[in-house]
Parts: C-alpha cells; structure tokens; sequence
C-alpha cells in the first residue's frame, strides 16, 4: 500500500513539473521553497518504496571485492575509519557490508580512527552487521576476531608513525585493553604484518593521506570507500594503481553489497539518490529551457 | 628567546621529517618518531584549545550581549552538558569496567539521538541548496558555463542507474551508457584536473614549507611574513 502511494506520489510530482517549467518560461520562476519541497518529495517518497534499483557493479568496486574475497582466512586487515554522522548515509551501509563479509570470512580486523567519530560508526556498523543472522553464526568474537583501537589525534602523524609500530599509537584498545594482551594483535608490530588496509573516509585525514604514508612509504594494499563528493580527488590515486580499489558515495555502496550479494541500506537508499538527481537534472532542465526561450523572446 | 626557540623547533622538526623520508634510519627514524609522538600531543591540547577558545569567544559574546548572543549561549550549554555526560559516562565506564560509549550510557544516547541528526541535517540541507541553485543559476551563458552543463548532466546521470537501464530496457544499447561516459570524465577529465591542482598544490607547499624551516615565514609566531 505505502509503496503504491508513494509511486503514486513521485509520479504526480514529477508530472507536476510541468506547470513549473511553464511558469518559468513565463518568466514566474517558481520560489526557492517550492523547490525545497520537490527535493523533500524526491529524496523521502522513495524510502517508502520496496524497490531495489538495477545496479550494475563498476570495475573499480568490482577490484575491491575481487582483492577482498582473494585473502585468506585469518588475513590482518586494517579498518580506518574517518568520518563522522553528516557522511554516514554513504559510508555506513559499505562499513556494514564489509564488517559482515569479514566476519563471515574469517578475516581479522583492526580498527582505527583519525576521526574522533569514526571508532564510534565502527561500532554501530558492527552492531548493524552482527543483526544478520549468517553473521551471528560466524560468531565474531571482540579481541580475538577483531578489535577496535580507538582514535587517535594527530592526523596522518598518526599514519606515520603506526609506520614503526602501532602499538606507539594505539597503546590500548578503546575498552582500555593494553595492546599486548589483546590476541588479535599477537604479532602485529607495524604495516609490514598488515595484509589489507579498507579506509572509510569523507575528507582529511583520510583515502589521500593512507596513500601517501601507508600505501607510498609502508607499502601497504590499500582500498577504500568515500563519499561522492570526495571520491573524485582520489581518481588520480586509483589510476595510477596506488589504490586497488574504490567504492564512491552511495551507488558505491550498492555496488559493493551487489557484489557482496549482502543487500542493504545502500541498494535501499540508492532509490532515493536515483530521484533526487532526476528532479535536479529536471530543475537544470527547465532553468535552461525558461533560459532559452526568454533570450530567443528578447532577440526577436 | 619567545620566537627563536619555536623557530628553532620548527627548522629541525622540518628538516627531520623531510630527511627520514629518504633516511629512515638512527638518527633520522628516532627523531621522526619523537616528533611524530609529539604531533599527537600537541593535537591532543590543540583540541581542548580550540574548546577552550569556543567558550571564551561565546562566553564574551553572551556578556556583551552582541548580536547572536542567544545562539552563544545555546553553544556553551551544549558543550557543558555534552562535558558533564561525557565525563560522566567515562566515570561509569571506568567504574564498571565497561566502554564508555556502550548502549545505554548517556553519551551513547547524545551521539545517537542528538549529536548524529543535527550533523546529518546541516548535511542533507546541501541537497535543497544544490538543487535550488541549479534551477535558478545554473544557466548555459557561455562555452565553459555549457561544458560544465554537459559533464554535471553526465556525471548525475551516470553515477546513479538513472537512464542507463531504460536504455537498455529499450535495446538502444546493450552496456550502461551513461555510466560508461562518467566513468571516462572520471578517469580522464577529473584525473587530470586533480593532478594539476595537486602538482600546483604541492610545490606551493614545498616552498613554503621551505620558508617556514628556514625562518623565512615568521607568520606562524605572530611575525611578519
């Protein structure tokens, strides 16, 4: 039912554009508000929808996975996670799609943040992924199956110097554990006995600076995923193979569950992101169009 | 003594960091690594400094009862009462041996209920002003304006699977079309724009990163440029 209205309603609001596209050319345009409530339309009807979106998986999420899914069981992977609640919608269901594929691996993950937030939305991402019950039955267990180290300040000094040994960093985990005593770091001293680094970022510190210090200088096997806005400042890092991968903004997270097959809120979202890049582009559409016509109107 | 002992740090924390780069050895990688120990400490307090700041600035704010002064007030009770459960979260947390952002302590609660939503919001409100903006400014005037058009036309239409599956649907093509032309302005366009920006960015930096270790830029203690 909800989902038929709210079809109903994206449809109705995209046929209404019409009457804004005349009022344009009109020389009316419509009030800033009114656009505000297309784009509250756009971006919310779609949440009431049951409908998962066509994605296709792009070659550079497709590198992730393929990287992800060659590691063997008991891999030490590195999980940075830079950002905060404003870039969650983008960067939580890749967090969540990753903590279920790596725990359902076997992989061994430790977890850091440069952001003061970021250990906080691994923890939520963990406790989202742990409601699945494939998950639950791999039975992740925390210090020994993976740990969270907390943040730490300092930006990429931080980086830098976890290049010698993390343990100068990160003396001890975010339950105030001492390093030594927690399992899953037995034998872990620097990036050298780190198998896989996943950044999850939405500015700096984050993707740009895990490259420059741990992928150029430690040599470590870097993938990452980033907000929509970010990712285009790390396609010259992906490009020159620096990065194996990398999941942009939320089609990146619909991809890397499709590619996963792990579903979530990414493939659920993305409906959403759909519309309100169709009403912008309508809107830009229309803006020009009224453009068009008014300096044609002037010229005759 | 007030500016030449900063300087003075400043000149050999440079020259140690750029040296290690290339000599990660005694005493180069010693060196980095206690620089690299005080970067974070020096972090640490830059926090409750910027904190400390916050208050004083809103705090003089309220007392003069400048223009916005209620707003001022609204950010120093905020950041006592988000003090007082923090610390009082951390207390428990020690207390009972447990961490401190576990559900059910009042940070928790904070972080999830008030401090995430707001961000999120302030956030989300970019979708309204993007599209606002783009219905009213975002006008073909000229050929950059027009390129800009096109490649934005692109890229929106491409990172989402918007048109692609209809054309394919249609049999128009049989690929993601859109998505395959985003992917080249991504990969061609955007890469090469980027690495011109980060070229031009980096050599700004060099130089004056270079002037700041030789005491050149004194602009950083309070000196002239």
């Amino acid at each position: 039912m909800a989902h038929n209205l709210a079809l109903i309603g994206l449809v109705l609001t995209g046929l209404s554009l019409i009457y804004v596209l005349y009022r344009t050319i009109a020389g009316n345009p419509v009030d800033r508000r009114v656009v505000f409530i297309y784009v509250a339309l756009a971006a919310g009807l779609p949440l009431f929808m049951d409908l998962l979106p066509p994605v296709t998986v792009t070659p550079d999420v497709q590198a992730l996975v393929d990287v992800l899914e060659e590691l063997p069981p008991h891999s030490k992977v590195l999980a940075a996670f830079d950002y905060d609640p404003p870039s969650a919608p983008e960067l939580q269901p890749m967090a969540v799609a990753f903590f279920k594929f790596a725990f359902k691996k076997k992989l061994d993950v430790i977890i850091v943040g440069l952001w003061p937030q970021g250990p906080q939305q691994a923890n939520d991402a963990i406790a989202t992924a742990l409601l699945d019950s494939s998950v639950m039955a791999a039975g992740p267990i925390y210090g020994e199956d993976y740990v969270n180290l907390g943040f730490q300040s300092g930006n990429e000094f931080v980086i830098q110097r976890m290049g010698s040994g993390f343990k100068a960093m990160f003396p001890r985990d975010e339950r105030q554990t001492p390093y030594d005593s927690i399992p899953v770091l037995q034998n872990i001293v620097n990036f050298s006995n780190i198998d896989f680094v996943m950044n999850f970022s939405s500015g700096k510190p984050g993707t740009i600076e895990w490259v420059q210090i741990a992928v150029d200088r430690f040599g470590a096997r870097l993938g990452a995923g980033n907000t929509a806005v970010q990712a285009p400042q790390v396609y010259p890092y992906l490009r020159a193979k620096q990065m194996v991968g990398l999941l942009g903004g939320m089609s990146g997270a619909a991809e890397f569950e499709k590619a996963l097959s792990m579903p979530g809120n990414g493939s659920i979202m993305l409906l959403s992101q759909i519309s309100t890049h169709a009403i912008v582009i309508l809107f830009i559409i229309i803006g020009n169009t009224a453009y068009f016509r008014t300096r044609k109107r002037k010229n005759d | 003594m007030k500016r030449e002992i900063p300087l003075l740090i400043t000149s050999i924390a440079g020259i140690v960091f750029a040296v290690s780069f290339f000599i990660p050895h005694w005493p180069f990688g010693d060196a980095e690594n206690i620089f690299g120990d005080w970067m974070s400490v020096v972090s640490a307090f830059a926090i409750w400094l910027g904190m400390f700041n916050l208050a004083e600035v809103s705090l003089r704010k309220v007392i003069r009862k400048s223009e916005g002064w209620n707003y001022a007030l609204i950010v120093i009770g905020s950041m006592l009462l988000m003090l007082v459960i923090g610390f009082s979260s951390v207390y428990h947390a020690i207390n009972t041996d447990t961490p401190h952002m576990d559900p059910g302590t009042g940070l928790k609660w904070m972080y999830d209920y008030v401090f995430s939503p707001l961000s999120a919001t302030m956030f989300a409100m970019l979708a309204f002003f993007v599209a606002s903006a783009s219905y009213r400014a975002f006008r073909a005037r000229s050929l950059e304006a027009t390129l800009l058009l096109v490649t934005a036309f692109f890229v929106m239409v491409g990172r989402v699977p918007l048109l692609d599956p209809i054309l394919v649907w249609a049999g128009i093509t049989d690929f993601a079309f859109f998505s395959a032309v985003a992917d080249w302005i991504m990969t061609y366009p955007n890469a090469a724009g980027q690495r011109a920006i980060m070229i031009g960015i980096a050599l700004g930096i060099t130089s004056s990163s270079l002037r700041i270790i030789l005491g050149i830029e004194r602009s950083h203690i309070g000196g002239d440029a």
